[in-house]
């Protein structure tokens, strides 16, 4: 039997369609992937062992008849735990919603099952994906497979590890300030986070509503052009789903990026951010010239005030979403408890960790009578001017291109002692869910300890496709071998 | 704006806000991080935003109607299959009104 190890998704269906490979074998491999490899790595809270052999038998059916065509019949992918997957426990990495069992699909996993995906397991992740390191999980530390003592990053960080890890080829994550380009960029693997409202979020358990879009997870652009167009459409039960004219990802693969003009922010490069990574920027800006784009530096004002302006507007917004988990409907409830209100001060109390409390009371506090104006609505307003920023950058560019984070993984257990240096690890994330925008995160180089540094292309919203073209063409000219060489014992 | 103080009459109201309990330990780290927070965001104050629109929405949304057709059946067992307790067809809550 051929190994799918090093396959990316696209690879495996094509197998499949060969007949080189069966939808079962690829399932068996898998699954003896995740057992080899997993106890070290720690990236799945759920395998859906028994779903999946479901699935796998009726897909291999479907496309023997020739019903199932699409590029991701037969491929297993994993989902990141606040995404609701029918019969599969999805936790949000909570032991406030430690028992969950969801009665209904979210629409990214019914559009990936009407593609014949197969959905193979949940993702750690950050509490409720508030974290940048997947630390604050309530129930295990992802390793980072480059190096197992460095974190994977987060929140989306079990995606990115299980992937680069060879457990599977794909996955999904969600990224509401970089969750899926920061761990992206920390795994060596490949990530997009959509123009908002692409993706429909329902389904998607809420942390900053205004601020969250699930996108894909991969070992290249191609599978995530490719998985970005299975999941995207318009959905009438997110009300602010998009009604977008094509979700054309995959054409933009064959799309040249001569004349394209790239701005980096200079910003950016002076402060804070380590020579390595700043090398890698600047590798990716060669390339892009030597490929026939114009590539300068600019000044994209506001760089500083985005983190600010996001745990306002993060935390304001995860306050009120999380008001639902109170012991009545789903999950944990307190065991001794006298009346109402008691059991829901303690249900809450035991069943969130510490840093969604902090966020919790923090967004309580800056909607508060008396603050609201002073901090909320304050917020509300840089939003409108760091939007400005880059609208006004991309009436002179097609894409920006930057750093992803200021650093490559820290080792576990650095970033919780200060929540406002691991806050610092997203300033160059944060600014795109605040304005909406697009981007992809990818592999640009590794650094001198072989850790992965990824780089970053934004662009305008609803223009995917100029940034998956330039990752594309970026990813073909490198010379390096973005896969971990881990070691199991 | 630039100092705050986190008493603990605002740390007592932001716990009934967000129904959190906290043990004394507890509070005072929250009341801790909660003012080293507001330190940092204050450098939005920097920025002058005095006639500036807040921005709520990135694209213009506007209310959705449709008709009230019932779609989805009778979801009632699974409305309740993942309540921690039941009792007949309703979620079983302590009870609420004194009498």
């Amino acid at each position: 039997m051929i190994s799918i190890e090093k396959m990316t998704a696209i690879e495996i269906s094509k197998n499949i369609k060969n007949k080189k490979i069966s939808t079962v074998e690829v399932l068996d491999e898998t699954i003896k992937q995740i057992k080899e490899k997993d106890e070290k790595i720690k990236g799945f809270i759920t395998v859906a062992e028994e779903e999946a052999r479901k699935q796998a038998s009726l897909i291999q059916d479907k496309i023997e008849k020739g019903e199932l065509l699409g590029p991701l019949a037969g491929v297993p992918i994993a989902i990141k735990d606040n995404i609701d997957t029918k019969n599969i426990k999805t936790t949000c990495a909570s032991k406030i919603l430690y028992n969950f069992v969801p009665t209904f699909d979210a629409t990214v996993v019914k559009n990936l099952k009407d593609a014949g995906a197969i959905i193979i397991g949940k993702t750690n992740m950050d509490e409720f994906a508030m974290g940048s390191t997947s630390e604050t999980s309530a129930f295990e530390v992802t390793k980072n497979p480059w190096d197992l003592t460095k974190v994977p990053g987060g929140s989306s960080g079990g995606t990115c590890a299980v992937v680069a890890s060879g457990q599977v080829s794909c996955g999904l994550g969600s990224d509401t300030g970089g969750s899926i380009r920061q761990p992206s960029s920390y795994c060596g693997v490949t990530g997009i986070k959509p123009t908002y409202g692409t993706v429909s979020r329902f389904g998607l358990i809420a942390y900053g509503s205004s601020l969250d879009q699930i996108g894909p997870v991969a070992k290249n652009v191609e599978d995530c052009a490719t998985i970005l167009e299975t999941i995207s459409s318009y959905d009438r039960f997110d009300s602010t789903s998009m009604r977008r004219d094509k979700y054309n990802f995959i054409s933009a693969l064959k799309q040249d990026v001569k004349g394209m003009k790239i701005g980096i922010p200079k910003e950016y490069l002076e402060k804070g951010i380590d020579d390595e990574v700043k090398e890698a920027v600047l590798k990716a800006a060669q390339i892009m010239k030597e490929k026939g784009a114009i590539v300068e530096e600019f000044s994209l004002d506001l760089v500083d005030y985005a983190i600010p302006a996001y745990y306002i507007i993060a935390c304001a917004e995860a306050s009120s979403n999380l008001a639902r988990f109170d012991g009545v409907k789903y999950g944990y409830r307190t065991k001794e408890y006298e009346g109402l209100h008691e059991m829901y001060k303690k249900s809450r109390s035991e069943g969130f960790g510490d840093e969604v409390k902090r966020r919790i009371m923090l967004g309580s506090f800056v909607l508060s009578s008396g603050y609201y104006d002073a901090y909320y609505l304050k917020a509300l307003k840089v939003k409108r001017l760091i939007k400005q920023a880059y609208d006004e950058a991309f009436e002179k560019y097609d894409l920006i291109l930057g750093p992803v984070a200021p650093t490559t993984a820290p080792k576990i257990g650095e970033s919780l002692k200060d929540p406002l240096k691991m806050y610092l690890s997203d300033i160059y994330t944060i600014s795109v869910n605040l304005a909406g925008l697009p981007a992809i995160s990818l592999p640009c180089a590794l650094d001198k300890n072989k850790m992965p540094i990824g780089v970053q292309f934004i662009a305008n919203c609803f223009e995917e496709n100029k940034m998956i073209a330039a990752g594309h063409a970026l990813e073909k000219e490198l010379s390096e071998n973005f896969v971990p060489n881990f070691s199991l014992v | 704006m630039s100092t705050h103080k986190i008493t603990d009459e605002v740390i007592d109201y932001v716990g009934i806000l967000a129904k959190l309990e906290l043990n004394e330990k507890q509070r005072e780290k929250a009341k801790h991080d909660m003012e080293e927070m507001l330190e940092y965001v204050d450098k939005l104050n920097e920025l002058d935003t005095e006639n500036i629109e807040p921005m709520t929405h990135i694209f213009p949304i506007e209310n959705v109607f449709r008709e009230d057709v019932v779609t989805c059946g009778d979801g009632k067992e699974a409305t309740l299959s993942n309540a921690p307790e039941k009792k007949d067809d309703g979620f079983k809550v302590p009870k609420t009104i004194e009498g």
